[in-house]
């Protein structure tokens, strides 16, 4: 297993790379001059030149690729345009806020997905079938900023049940900050008025956040249970007299959801970008709102690191899923090529 | 022509292609269905948001433009641009899946790795990055959307050409001294043809909703054309006054987007009739 995960580690390293020069590629070769964009537009062809000889934008295009390939592997992202402040400890401080978002969209995702897969798939072609094939089809058809302001128009406004936007109250103050994810902070603190109230906020964007990858987790989840209950050795098991619940639930369920697991790790790309949107709209304090606010503020150092960060994440992510997977099922890990 | 029949005798799957159908309808016409045709520019700001009712069905929006009107005529431009998009993914997608999966070699394995590069950056993020860089717009919104769905095309045509070039009528074509071109062109892609087409619909649903997003977030569609996610993001500072100036051009992306998705889910149960709409 351990031979597994480290290779696993170095099959994402290509990736990774060509995701550094992929970013070198989209600030330095498509945008034209970033100089004159940094410049703004009412600059002078000297500051232009000022500009392109201090960030090295005279250079080879070569040796270009080379600093930058250095400065990120050094962590070295620049500092923002717009606040001065080091890219990476901005990131730092926002990427904990939609890990937990994600993490927690993810969480109900699967926690209602898979089981509605495998009723669904129990009751193949029934009228349970029918409606969970609506959701999934469903679920993937909604624009989630749209679903977001929906809801938000309904539990927030009309009702007021639930917080419109932000991530806590101002009032109740935040935990000290541990791991930044704010649920396991307050706890830690022992603070559970405020466990309560970053829960609150944390339903509304979890909800719309997860409905997608909901979709996708129930309809693989239930095709995977289709083709299980089809084998031979189930038909055994039951003529040997297991009981239905056992049979389904571990037998059945852990053969089928192999391949949901793999789908779970591609659905988180879905999710960060999904993020974007939601963050935008509920407030929430995190990558997105920041890719956001970076795209208005014409940052491009900004929006370069996040785009890294996201590819690291989505790469750290997918090997995370790879070895789960090779948890559930070792065949995977003897046949990896 | 059997596709079609074993189509229209799948309920859910007749359900998307009239959607979709009806949107083409619609979008071809526009501007003579549309009650206000006029109102993809003009505003009045005398009779701003008011309320669904019998002169307004939807409403209107914050500058007295009938929504109605809006949901149409923007339907022309949201099917422009999927089909624009999932043209030049294609484009891209197919002769880099044909390439890579024909031959062994460096010049594959280059080629996939590149794919799984573009793979491994969530769209999104790419989407605005490339629409940040160069000018916010439509057509930047496009190229940033076809830059990022052509992988998904590499992969789908890599895995198909794959599983044919071991096929032993393509043996057979090599045999009797066919070309690489002419097998390829004339005989593999024909036969990877139903997994493309199943990819480009749901790519059709995909790109919409991408698509509205990029306006929502203000890297699309600019005011004041009749876009669906940029009338939702106006509508976000006329809430919760105004319910019906988000909630019908939402419904429109929803719609379509699910159109397209029963379509390509009604297709691929066709394709393959094993797995009875199941895989994604």
């Amino acid at each position: 297993m351990a031979r597994y995960i480290l290779r696993r580690v170095l099959l994402a390293l290509p990736a990774l790379f060509g995701l550094v020069l992929l970013t070198f590629v989209l600030t330095r070769v498509i945008p034209g001059d970033p100089a004159a964009t940094l410049a703004g537009d009412s600059a002078t062809p000297a500051q232009i030149a000022d500009i392109r000889a201090r960030y090295g934008l005279d250079r080879p295009i070569w040796e270009q690729a080379l600093v930058h390939v250095k400065q990120v592997l050094t962590g070295d992202l620049g500092s923002s345009i717009f606040s001065g402040r080091p890219v990476i400890e901005e990131i730092g401080f926002r990427l904990p806020a939609t890990l937990e978002l994600t993490f927690f969209a993810l969480f109900l995702a699967t926690a209602i997905g898979i089981p509605l897969g495998v009723v669904a798939a129990l009751n193949h072609n029934g009228p349970v079938d029918q409606l969970v094939r609506l959701i999934s089809v469903g679920g993937l058809a909604i624009a989630s900023f749209w679903l977001a302001l929906m809801l938000q128009l309904v539990f927030a406004m009309e009702w007021d049940v639930l917080p419109l936007r932000g991530r806590v109250e101002v009032e109740l103050g935040t935990p000290p900050l541990r791991t930044g994810f704010l649920l396991i902070d307050s706890l830690l603190a022992g603070r559970l008025d405020q466990f309560r109230d970053a829960l609150w906020h944390l339903v509304l964007p979890a909800v719309t956040l997860c409905l997608p990858g909901l979709a996708s987790i129930a309809r693989f989840t239930r095709s995977g249970m289709l083709e299980m209950l089809q084998k031979d050795f189930v038909l055994y098991a039951r003529a040997a007299g297991y009981g239905r619940f056992r049979l389904y639930a571990i037998y059945v369920l852990r053969n089928a959801v192999t391949v949901t697991v793999t789908q779970i790790g591609l659905l988180f790309g879905a999710l960060i970008s999904g993020a974007v949107a939601v963050e935008a709209i509920y407030d929430w304090p995190g990558l997105g709102t920041y890719a956001v606010q970076a795209i208005l503020s014409a940052d491009y150092k900004a929006l370069l690191a996040v785009t890294l960060v996201v590819g690291v994440v989505y790469a750290a992510v997918n090997v995370l899923v790879d070895v789960v997977q090779a948890l559930v099922d070792p065949r995977v890990a003897e046949d990896i090529r | 022509m059997i596709a079609l029949r074993r189509l229209l005798r799948d309920p859910v799957a007749c359900f998307g292609l009239l959607l979709v159908l009806g949107a083409l309808f619609i979008a071809l016409f526009a501007p003579w269905i549309a009650p206000y045709p006029e109102d993809a520019y003009e505003s009045h700001i005398m009779q701003r948001l008011r309320p669904p009712s019998a002169e307004f069905p939807f409403g209107t929006d914050n500058l007295g433009r009938d929504i109605l009107s809006r949901v149409i005529l923007g339907t022309r431009s949201a099917l422009v641009v999927a089909v624009a998009v999932v043209g030049a993914s294609l484009l891209i997608g197919v002769p880099i899946g044909l390439l890579a999966g024909w031959r062994d070699g460096w010049l594959s394995d280059v080629l996939m790795r590149l794919t799984d590069v573009f793979l491994a950056v969530p769209q999104l993020i790419l989407a605005l990055a490339l629409g940040q860089l160069l000018a916010p717009g439509l057509s930047t919104a496009m190229l940033a959307l076809a830059l990022t769905y052509w992988p998904f095309f590499a992969r789908t045509v890599y895995a198909e050409t794959r599983r044919l070039r071991t096929a032993l009528f393509v043996d057979a074509l090599a045999g009797i001294g066919a070309s690489t071109t002419r097998i390829l062109l004339l005989h593999v892609l024909p036969n990877a043809a139903p997994a493309i087409l199943i990819r480009a619909t749901i790519g059709m649903g995909f790109t919409i909703l991408t698509a509205a997003l990029l306006g929502f977030l203000g890297v699309g569609a600019a005011p004041p054309s009749p876009d669906w996610g940029l009338a939702v993001a106006e509508a976000r500072q006329h809430l919760p006054e105004a319910w019906w100036f988000p909630t019908f051009p939402g419904l429109a992306i929803l719609l379509l987007v699910l159109g397209f998705n029963l379509l390509g889910d009604g297709l691929r149960d066709i394709a393959d009739p094993r797995l009875r709409r199941s895989r994604h």
